[in-house]
């Protein structure tokens, strides 16, 4: 069976699924009741300085739902801790204590000044947790006293308060970025100049879920009056991923450990991460929707999984796919693949033909006969995966490669060539452009 | 046998009456409509649209019911189907749209009639009127018949801005919605409601109790108004081929069902202790249940072939089943037995089906029996029609139409029942609303500059 247990920055633990700095983390009741279901670590709700921040008696959150009133996407306005500084030490001294092989990371986030951080810091090492996390993410509330996101958003604060906190603590410090800036790659470097040991991300994307109509105001609303909040779930993930395989791939930050965090419903979710380069996950929307108990899920689909690829430990694993994301402009323009449909797994609900109609190559009948049949065209089809995205038969429709065949569309050959933008003789900055016969590319076959 | 024949009211306690006729399909709440609308796959030219007599555009009104716009779904309903709310009931959706439905590849179809049902409720409830007569035509047409056909013409010429006069010779319009159709289906006067709903449109004056023949005739109307529809339904019931001897309580199941749909007091109606139903459509299956929740001990249904050859759909035999109807097949009634005037015992034949045709096996048997209520389908009777003057053709025993409706008479057109094709709500309502639609441009052909 496969070893789940993980060394992040030094901090181990028994498995990579992590509980995010967030509600459920906020006490110790809840953090218990998380390691009894076997999360492998938590990073408890960021800590900030006495007194307490007050949250809204309204309400804390939004979602937009898909069918079945599944949550897709989760939004909050909920602020860090609002329980005694004091309080949440103790607790989280004691859990550590009672739970030597979990992960306990703390959040935190004090306002912008070396003393503030300093003076943090000393009182959470006495806590003999094993680390720190810097929330530089949140998008709300905390963003408009120049915390949270406010400083995510500047790669010198970033870069700043990384360094002050190297200096003034022995425990590994990870940074948490915000997805709310232009390019993440910049964050990430900042957190490694600074001295960081890892990132974690994305926080919340800055979001307003949906308008009430009768109230016009944003939904949920506070007494008629609503704001921005942080936006999470499945519907993150895809953000979250492309973000992740931006710092595992940069020049500058590759091979900087990652806290992938996003969406994380699954064994496959975390397993996406993991491929794209974080060593462990987080998880928070999955947790709040289903309960803690979905970690049994996940630790043994990630270990069937695991088995079933011949991986012994995650790190087997971990960044494997960094490889395989590239620019744009390295994509083999020499490759072609037709849409292909599978005429019994087919239910004739004629998706793909109206899509494919009305929106993009008029590539798949309706009628075949005189029978209603949705049948790809090869000679118009280019591939675009449209029709497959809209069946509701789960692979049903699946794209082929060509081997060593005429693409009926270009007329053009398909034997396994590779040419890609940088190459190719429509770029007048091909940098070795190779012989192209233009008319065959353009000219539809017969 | 001192009790015979024993039939008498109130065999059940008035709650358990009240709760047997209660709705067939309990409406869905918001909850369950919205789970239900989401499995609809909003496919391209839907296999459903395609099955549904009238087109209605079924993936549409279910999405604007999972929108949260159940009443723009009713109004997508009623605009191909006035009579939605009872198709919605009544319909035989698994032998039509739901049939269709792609997602029946899963073994569960859309549940799109009870969808429908939702959606025409939510508008009912509200008491909006969606429709008005249109600008003022000055033509005058004549409906013959209240029912799901006539009064789905008439509706379909006032939104157009025509006349129009719908002869009814019952007292009440609805027709079989009103008379015919089991009171489970359609429970709370919802039938009255949606011919008020119909009738709401303006335009349109119904004179009850004038019937075609007797009071007014073909001929008259064609002279009087600009065009007639026929929408007379079927006026006869088959004989069952054998000598009744005057017994008393032998009965037409129609009859019964009328009986019991216009009662205030269901508690009030006799009902045998014994009940024979012969017959195999929707009318049979109607009357056999009904009998057996007004407490009838012993129902049973007989038809004369098997359980696939029924007319009555399979969910509604299986409504039999459930509720404790005997279902016999092939065998058919030969004879009457009776006792001092009255039914006694119904002796039957067994038949079976050799080289593709149904013969009699010459073993028998007898039931005993109350009442008996004969269903083996109803006929149209040309007499009604039937003018010295004007000869209307017919075809297989009913009147003949083309495609829009159009009889061999030049001002008449004709639909329902009384014409050829499926004998369902659903269709009678697309024969009304296409033979308004011809009616319409004929008329606009005689009258071009009527509306300047």
């Amino acid at each position: 069976m496969a070893d789940l247990s993980v060394d992040f920055v030094g901090i181990k633990a028994p498995n990579p699924f992590w509980l995010a700095s967030a509600p459920p983390t906020d006490k110790a009741y809840n953090v218990e009741r998380a390691f009894r279901a076997g999360w492998g670590g938590v990073v408890w709700k960021t800590l900030g300085e006495d007194p307490p921040v007050v949250n809204v008696s309204g309400p804390r959150y939004g979602a937009i739902h898909g069918p079945d009133r599944r949550v897709i996407g989760f939004n909050n306005i909920e602020l860090i801790t609002d329980r005694p500084l004091e309080v949440n030490l103790r607790e989280i001294k004691e859990v550590k204590r009672k739970w030597r092989d979990r992960a306990m990371v703390v959040s935190l986030m004090v306002p912008c000044t070396e003393e503030s951080w300093k003076a943090i810091l000393a009182r959470v090492e006495e806590t003999e947790a094993d680390g720190v996390e810097l929330n530089f993410g949140c998008p709300h509330g905390m963003s408009e006293r120049g915390m949270g996101s406010a400083v995510g958003q500047v790669p010198e604060y970033v870069e700043m308060v990384a360094r002050w906190c190297k200096q003034h603590t022995r425990m590994p410090v990870i940074v948490k970025l915000t997805p709310n800036v232009g390019d993440i790659r910049k964050p990430a470097e900042a957190a490694k100049r600074g001295g960081a040991d890892a990132v974690s991300l994305i926080n919340t994307v800055n979001s307003i879920m949906h308008v009430d109509l009768d109230a016009m105001s944003p939904w949920p609303h506070t007494g008629g009056k609503g704001t921005h909040g942080g936006m999470c779930g499945p519907a993150v993930k895809p953000i979250a991923l492309n973000m992740t395989a931006e710092i595992a791939r940069s020049e500058v930050t590759r091979g900087m450990p990652i806290s992938g965090i996003g969406g994380i419903e699954t064994w496959k979710d975390a397993a996406e991460f993991m491929a794209l380069g974080a060593g462990t996950v987080q998880v928070c929307t999955a947790a709040m929707v289903y309960g803690f108990k979905i970690v049994e899920e996940m630790k043994s689909g990630l270990s069937d999984w695991m088995d079933q690829k011949g991986y012994s430990r995650v790190s087997d694993f971990v960044g494997r796919a960094v490889p395989n994301v590239t620019d744009w402009q390295y994509l083999n323009l020499d490759y072609a693949v037709k849409a292909s449909i599978d005429q019994d797994a087919c239910i004739k609900c004629g998706r793909c033909h109206i899509a494919c109609e009305d929106t993009s190559h008029q590539a798949i009948t309706n009628m075949v006969d005189g029978v209603r049949k949705f049948e790809v065209i090869e000679e118009e089809c280019v591939g675009c995966n449209l029709c497959a995205v809209v069946c509701p038969v789960e692979n049903c429709i699946t794209m082929v490669p060509l081997e060593n065949e005429v693409d009926k569309r270009t007329g053009r050959m398909v034997d396994g060539s590779y040419r890609n933008w940088t190459q190719h003789p429509n770029n007048p900055m091909a940098k070795e452009p190779v012989a192209y016969d233009t008319d065959a590319a353009l000219e539809p076959a017969e | 046998m001192s009790t015979h024949p024993d039939i008498s009211a109130g065999r059940l306690p008035a709650a358990d009456i009240e709760a047997g006729f209660g709705d067939l399909h309990p409406a869905l709440d918001r909850n369950e409509a919205r789970v239900a609308s989401e499995r609809c796959l909003f496919c391209y030219d839907a296999p459903c649209i395609q099955a549904c007599p009238t087109s209605i555009d079924i993936p549409l009104f279910i999405r604007q019911i999972s929108t949260g716009n159940a009443e723009g779904a009713a109004k997508t309903i009623l605009d191909a189907n006035i009579f939605g709310g009872m198709c919605a009931r009544v319909c035989p959706t698994e032998t039509l749209c739901e049939e269709a439905c792609v997602r029946m590849a899963e073994g569960k179809p859309v549940e799109i009639g009870r969808l429908q049902r939702y959606a025409t409720d939510a508008l009912f409830s509200t008491g909006r009127q969606l429709y008005r007569q249109g600008a003022a035509t000055g033509a005058r047409v004549a409906v013959v018949g209240a029912g799901p056909a006539g009064l789905s013409c008439a509706h379909k010429l006032a939104t157009l801005g025509h006349t129009v006069d719908v002869y009814e010779a019952r007292a009440k319009a609805g027709g079989l919605n009103e008379h015919g159709i089991a009171a489970y289906k359609t429970t709370d006067g919802f039938a009255q409601a949606e011919v008020d709903f119909v009738m709401g449109v303006g335009g349109i004056t119904l004179h009850a109790g004038k019937r075609l023949g007797r009071d007014v005739t073909l001929a008259g109307l064609a002279a009087e108004y600009d065009a007639v529809f026929l929408g007379v339904g079927l006026q006869a019931v088959n004989a069952l081929g054998i000598e009744e001897n005057g017994l008393a309580n032998i009965e037409d199941a129609v009859a019964f069902i009328e009986r019991l749909r216009q009662t205030s007091d269901l508690a009030s109606l006799p009902v045998g202790r014994k009940v024979i139903v012969v017959g195999g459509g929707m009318t049979a299956v109607d009357a056999a249940v009904q009998a057996k929740k007004l407490g009838a001990e012993e129902v049973t249904l007989v038809y004369r072939r098997g359980a696939d050859a029924m007319p009555a759909s399979k969910y509604e035999q299986e409504v039999a089943l459930t509720n404790g109807v005997v279902i016999r097949h092939f065998a058919r009634p030969y004879a009457v037995k009776g006792e001092g005037g009255v039914l006694a015992s119904v002796l039957f034949m067994r038949t079976a089906i050799e080289a593709g045709k149904l013969v009699d096996t010459g073993e028998t048997f007898e039931l005993p029996a109350d009442q008996l209520f004969k269903a083996i389908g109803q006929v149209f009777l040309p007499t009604d029609v039937a003018d010295e003057s004007a000869v209307l053709e017919l075809e297989g025993g009913k009147i003949k139409v083309d495609a829009e409706g159009r009889t061999s008479l030049p001002k008449v057109w004709a639909g329902g029942d009384c014409t050829r094709g499926k004998d369902l709500t659903v269709v009678a309502v697309e024969d009304g609303k296409q033979a308004a639609l011809s009616i319409d441009r004929a008329l606009a052909a005689r009258m071009p500059v009527a509306a300047e």
